[in-house]
């Protein structure tokens, strides 16, 4: 590939030429073995806004907000980090299970999740709470898994937001099936067709299905979006002991452009993203996208980042801050003041406290649900079961029990 | 020598021994190198022995066990570890279809000499997928045998005898008890410890036999304490070895007590037990004195943190099962 940006376009509309003659927005090295983490180096990928806040452009895509625009996205940005922050005050409170953070990742995420046009349906890994926020869904919903009064159930096709999946990689094939259905129904190939997003991790792409979504979705043409958040991190192994190659020109093989963007802008994030959706919704068929980010909290709150990456890596990633550098640009371009950054952390705080407050009043499950929804159409093993337990249960009341 | 140590430092112990002992061993898995496994059991190992010998595995279940079957043919012995329970299902192909039919295939000339160590079982306040009991899925398999200590003497030796095996074998360690403490004697040897296919009496008893394994052993052993100050005396067996099953510690204390409860945390429907009790019925019919009962996990998806408590079997229902197979 020429440039370190887009694979090649596989399909009709034409070769490379987005990109081809154009230069990449840094330079970038020979990328045989990506170690731009170590060495602290940002690779080639698509920037519209610098750390510093400085707005640059880019030859292939770009971004044109409102004052507004501008200032909601910053709002957006402020939120899912404070409700974060909450949610690891919880655990650490001992209201949650477990908590998994996206500290640091909340560009890539509210980039992408504003994107995403309402018809859009999105399939979550665990992380996601800010693109569950994109979708005013009520931000407490995924806490009944963390806080394990419930398996974190919805109504996925109700919010158009998948339940959250542990299971990694597993949703990536299920993106690529739903998408295929949207195929199916005729519901693309205009401005309001449909597309679908699937997240999931650095980690993840070493997974058998999430190669195998590629597969299926390239072989069907299907309106799926892969967007990959590269955090640097599964766990405790770093991107480069699985991948020897930057992960968005795994595309190119399977027959659809990639792309990769800086992850901790929210401004080129939203352009890539929303460029893909697009094209998936005009039958231009899937995309890859490889949101280059860090994790800056650990894996999740049962995890310890000193056993295997240093200080030193954090603070520099600390540099590259989604929210400092969306802050310092709106300072810059006068679209916000004091006032307005006081007002939008008090803003923060009482979406968190309010948060809170649901969290601890959460309802207990009632025991004998288990047995509710095992079968759409029931099981007498169910049945024989459900009246045992609740036999058993009742014989000890008043036992103290 | 002997040594206090947990569940979870004995097979460390005993992972570290055989890579000591056999430069042919090799561990693999996800993020078992340098944070020595998110519960640490591979704790130092690939500080002490290099990456190439504890190696750090691309995130891919399949990809452990399938390149697993690769290094076997090539002589190495690799132990794999699988995060956790609900993990296994993406290598499933390769255990059922590869490990556990290539020596058969290969008319008898290539042995799997595999590992594959599961942290398993509920518990421990996870979210959903954490916490499963998949055991009779492999034990179902023709090929594979299965492994479930259930205390820290049992956990270094059989780790170390199951690495020296040539069969495949599947190891479930029992997460929830991996901070349990006990006594490990560190002299005994592969062929001085306890055989590795054989159940054991926990605890001897003389009114009836409660058969567990893994982490329901010390519930079991639990109850037993609580039912002698009922004057009740159970005899507790651990089986140690789910495939094959050792059955002969069974038979003899079903004969003396004539009554057996089984108690495991998977669901009960074509659980081990029902395996357990269909021998003992065919063994021992007139010794028994009353149905062989069950105490299983329900035949539900294993349920949320909270609720959990109420579907794991724990000593209140041991026990009640026990009532029961006295009111016949
Ligand atoms: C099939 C499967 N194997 C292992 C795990 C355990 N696990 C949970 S998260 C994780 C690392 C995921 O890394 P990545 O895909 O990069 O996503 P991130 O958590 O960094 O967002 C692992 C190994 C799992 N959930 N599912």
């Amino acid at each position: 590939m020429v440039n370190g940006e887009r694979g090649p376009r596989a399909t009709k509309s034409g070769g490379t030429t987005r990109t081809a003659a154009k230069k990449p927005a840094a330079p970038r090295k020979k990328a045989t073995t990506d170690r731009s983490v170590a060495n602290g180096t940002d690779p080639a990928f698509v920037q519209l806004l610098t750390p510093e806040g400085d707005r640059v452009e880019h030859p292939d895509y770009s971004v044109d907000f409102t004052d507004q625009e501008y200032r909601d996205l910053y709002r957006d940005l402020v939120i899912v980090r404070r409700l974060d922050t909450e949610g690891t005050t919880l655990q650490r409170q001992g209201q949650l299970g477990i908590w998994a953070s996206l500290n640091g990742q909340e560009a890539a995420q509210i980039g992408s999740g504003r994107a995403l046009a309402q018809q859009d349906m999105v399939f979550p890994t665990y992380r996601e709470h800010g693109v569950l926020w994109c979708r005013d869904i009520d931000p407490i919903m995924p806490f009944g898994l963390f806080r394990g009064v419930d398996l974190g159930g919805w109504d996925s096709r109700k919010y158009k937001f998948n339940m959250y999946t542990i299971v990694i990689g597993a949703q990536t094939l299920h993106a690529t099936g739903y998408a295929m259905g949207v195929k199916l129904d005729g519901k693309m190939g205009t401005d309001d067709g449909e597309a679908v997003i699937a997240y999931f991790g650095d980690g993840a792409i070493s997974q058998g299905d999430v190669n195998e979504a590629f597969v299926y979705a390239a072989a069907y043409d299907a309106p799926v979006v892969f967007f990959c958040q590269n955090n640097q991190y599964a766990i405790s192994v770093p991107v480069h002991k699985q991948a020897k190659a930057p992960l968005f020109e795994r595309a190119s093989g399977f027959g659809f452009p990639g792309v990769r963007v800086d992850g901790n802008d929210v401004l080129a994030t939203y352009a890539v993203t929303k460029d893909a959706l697009d094209r998936a919704r005009h039958g231009e068929g899937p995309g890859l996208i490889e949101a280059y980010t860090y994790r800056m909290a650990a894996h999740t709150t049962t995890d310890d980042p000193t056993r295997y990456r240093d200080r030193s890596e954090e603070d520099a990633w600390r540099l590259k801050d989604p929210l400092s550098r969306m802050k310092a640009f709106l300072e810059k371009q006068g679209l916000a003041d004091e006032d307005y950054f006081a007002e939008l952390t008090a803003e923060a705080d009482r979406y968190a406290l309010d948060l809170r407050e649901r969290v601890l009043s959460m309802p207990e499950p009632d025991p004998s649900s288990i047995f509710d929804h095992v079968y759409p159409n029931g099981s007498p093993l169910i049945d024989e079961q459900r009246a045992e337990f609740l036999a058993y249960h009742a014989s000890f009341e008043g036992s103290g029990h | 020598m002997s040594q206090t140590s947990t569940i979870g430092k004995a097979i460390n112990l005993g992972l570290r021994r055989a890579l000591e002992d056999d430069p042919k061993v090799v561990l693999m898995g996800e993020d078992i190198g340098r944070l020595g496994g998110v519960f640490r059991v591979t704790d130092a190992l690939q500080k002490d022995f290099g990456e190439d010998r504890v190696i750090d595995t691309p995130l891919a279940e399949s990809g452990i066990v399938g390149t697993a079957v690769g290094l076997a043919m090539r002589g190495y012995r690799p132990v794999c570890e699988i995060q956790f329970d609900g993990f296994v299902y993406p290598a499933f192909d390769q255990i059922v279809c590869q490990v556990a039919k290539m020596h058969n295939r290969s008319l008898g000339t290539i042995p799997m000499p595999i590992v594959i160590r599961i942290p398993w079982g509920g518990g421990i306040g996870a979210v959903e997928h954490h916490s499963e009991s998949p055991e009779a899925y492999f034990c179902h398999t023709a090929g594979l045998k299965v492994l479930a200590p259930s205390n820290p003497n049992d956990a270094y030796w059989m780790i170390q005898q199951a690495i020296a095996s040539d069969d495949p074998i599947i190891f479930f360690e029992p997460k929830r008890r991996y901070h349990e403490k006990g006594e490990i004697d560190t002299d005994l040897g592969l062929a001085g410890a306890y055989p590795l296919h054989a159940s054991r009496v926990a605890r001897p008893g003389s009114d009836v036999t409660v058969v567990a394994y893994g982490p329901m052993v010390r519930t079991c052993l639990d109850a037993a304490v609580a039912a002698e100050a009922d004057g009740r005396s159970l005899e507790v067996i651990d089986m140690r070895t789910l495939s094959p099953l050792d059955m002969g510690p069974v038979y003899e204390s079903v004969r003396r007590t004539g009554r057996l409860v089984i108690a495991h945390e998977a669901p009960g429907n074509v659980g081990l037990g029902a395996e357990i009790a269909t021998r003992v019925m065919q063994e021992c019919f007139y010794s028994l004195e009353a149905p062989v009962l069950r105490v299983t996990g329900y035949d539900t998806p294993y349920p949320q943190s909270r609720l959990e408590e109420e579907f794991l079997p724990d000593l209140d229902r041991v026990l009640d099962a026990v009532d029961r197979t006295f009111a016949y």
